[in-house]
């Protein structure tokens, strides 16, 4: 397969970056979008050039490390699917492919492709966690009763790997799914009652802080989400935040 | 409660609610304009009625003025807001891969309402405050349907109107739907709910473009 790669260089988070074109042969359809990657930079290695920084760990779509733009979507164009487990034979010989790093106020370029997601630690530090004494008479999480639904919508809530493909994807470069998850998660279980009030405003606040956009219900970020996280838990969020900004 | 006012999702809130106050108020406009080409008489006495009764005039009227006024700034707001959160934009965005055009062009299809409530507002109430508030003048209460007549007479603002209205179905199809998941209703409800929406969306523009033509019609027919 050959491809036409336009690729988003950039020297580092103060310099000003540009799309460069890369032309490359020999990819294998059944290769994965970052072992494409793999070939280009031990070519530009090979000729002596910088290679593309970009962001990656598990490369099996459980970590949230690799993120990119691909062809204007994020994580491109397959569904369900991390960059790392996209395979190449999504694209055609001969294609143009469009790679870019997320882009958001909130997310800054830190070089090329790679992008500063810290801010996704910030929302998650404010408030998204459940405080537990461990000093010796913890109480076995399964010794809890939890309805079934409820324990079900918080497993699905909690899948989600932080990579900011829904901000990606957002037109708005909103953080509300990933916020949404993370209250959620906690929200639909006992153990998170406690908490839940003081939890959603400072999550909340958090992520207005951080410069994210408003969430205008385009859905975008769900259909783009690789866990499949759903709009529910934005509906939900909505709902425990005026609760929450209610009882002051 | 202050940060409640600024926070993003009070706002979304408050996008929601002021929304779902104008599709109410659509709704009992297009009630009234429905019986303009049904029975003018009706039409004529529903026209007086809230043309002059005080509670209409002086408490229904501001608080529509100012939920259209509060939608319109802080749809202003929210956009503005939103375009800064992404500085740079992407070389190639495929919105169309996972979004509706209608969802994503929200301030477009709210700008061409605004200015046809310009239009609208310079037609049917400035004239209509300078003849009760200004001129003080004689009430007729049949003056309303031949005062709407007259309006409809002119091709140019007839296709306006229709276009307008095409575009008030498109700001409505994402919207109407889209403020019950602003609220916070999502639910096993959610899907008849949206299908409500959509077809209130089809449904009464296209009543009102029916209603324009129909009254332009009238001056085609008879001339």
């Amino acid at each position: 397969m050959n491809l036409t790669l336009k690729i988003w260089r950039q020297k580092d988070a103060q310099s000003k970056g540009k799309i460069v074109e890369y032309p490359i042969s020999g990819i294998e359809g059944d290769m994965s979008f970052l072992e494409m990657l793999d070939v280009l930079n031990e070519e530009l290695i090979t000729k002596g050039e910088e290679p593309v920084v970009f962001d990656h760990d598990c490369r099996e779509g459980i970590c949230g490390a690799c993120s990119l733009q691909i062809n204007g979507e994020p994580h491109g164009p397959d569904r369900l699917v991390t960059t790392c487990q996209l395979h190449m034979r999504k694209f055609n010989d001969g294609d143009t492919i469009f790679i870019e790093p997320f882009r958001a106020k909130a997310f800054p370029v830190v070089k090329d492709l790679m992008v500063d997601r810290s801010s996704f630690d910030r929302i998650q530090h404010a408030g998204g966690y459940v405080s537990v004494n461990t000093s010796g008479n913890t109480i076995d999480a399964n010794a809890i009763p939890i309805n079934k639904d409820n324990a079900d919508d918080a497993f699905a809530a909690a899948t989600c790997i932080g990579c900011g493909a829904c901000v990606a994807a957002c037109k708005n470069a909103s953080a509300m799914l990933f916020t949404a998850a993370k209250v959620s998660q906690y929200a639909l279980l006992p153990q998170g009652q406690v908490e839940a009030t003081d939890r959603v405003m400072a999550m909340v606040n958090q992520m207005d802080e951080e410069g994210f956009g408003n969430c205008t219900n385009t859905g975008a970020c769900e259909i783009e989400c690789p866990k499949g996280i759903s709009l529910e838990n934005i509906a939900r969020m909505n709902r425990e935040y005026l609760s929450a900004s209610l009882k002051g | 409660m202050s940060g409640l006012i600024k926070s993003s999702i009070a706002r979304k809130v408050a996008m929601a609610l002021s929304g779902l106050f104008l599709v109410f108020f659509l709704l009992q406009h297009f009630t009234i304009n429905l019986t303009s080409i049904i029975s003018p008489e009706t039409f004529n006495e529903l026209s007086h009625f809230m043309g002059t009764n005080p509670l209409v005039q002086f408490a229904l009227q501001p608080v529509l003025i100012f939920g259209v006024v509060f939608h319109f700034i802080m749809g202003f707001i929210l956009e503005i807001k939103n375009r800064n959160a992404r500085a740079v934009k992407y070389a190639k965005y495929s919105g169309g891969a996972n979004s509706s055009w209608m969802s994503r062009n929200m301030i477009l299809s709210g700008l061409v309402i605004l200015a046809f409530l310009g239009l609208h507002f310079y037609d049917f109430w400035i004239p209509e405050m300078v003849h009760k508030y200004v001129e003080f003048a004689p009430e007729d209460p049949a003056r309303y349907y031949p005062e709407l007549l007259e309006k409809f007479e002119s091709h140019v603002r007839t296709i306006l109107y229709v276009i307008s209205f095409v575009f008030l179905a498109l700001h409505l199809w994402h919207g109407f739907a889209s403020s019950f998941q602003s609220v916070g209703f999502n639910n096993k409800f959610s899907v008849g709910a949206t299908k409500f929406a959509k077809a209130f969306a089809i449904v009464i523009p296209l009543g009102f473009i029916i209603v324009s033509i129909v009254l332009h019609l009238n001056h085609v027919l008879n001339n």
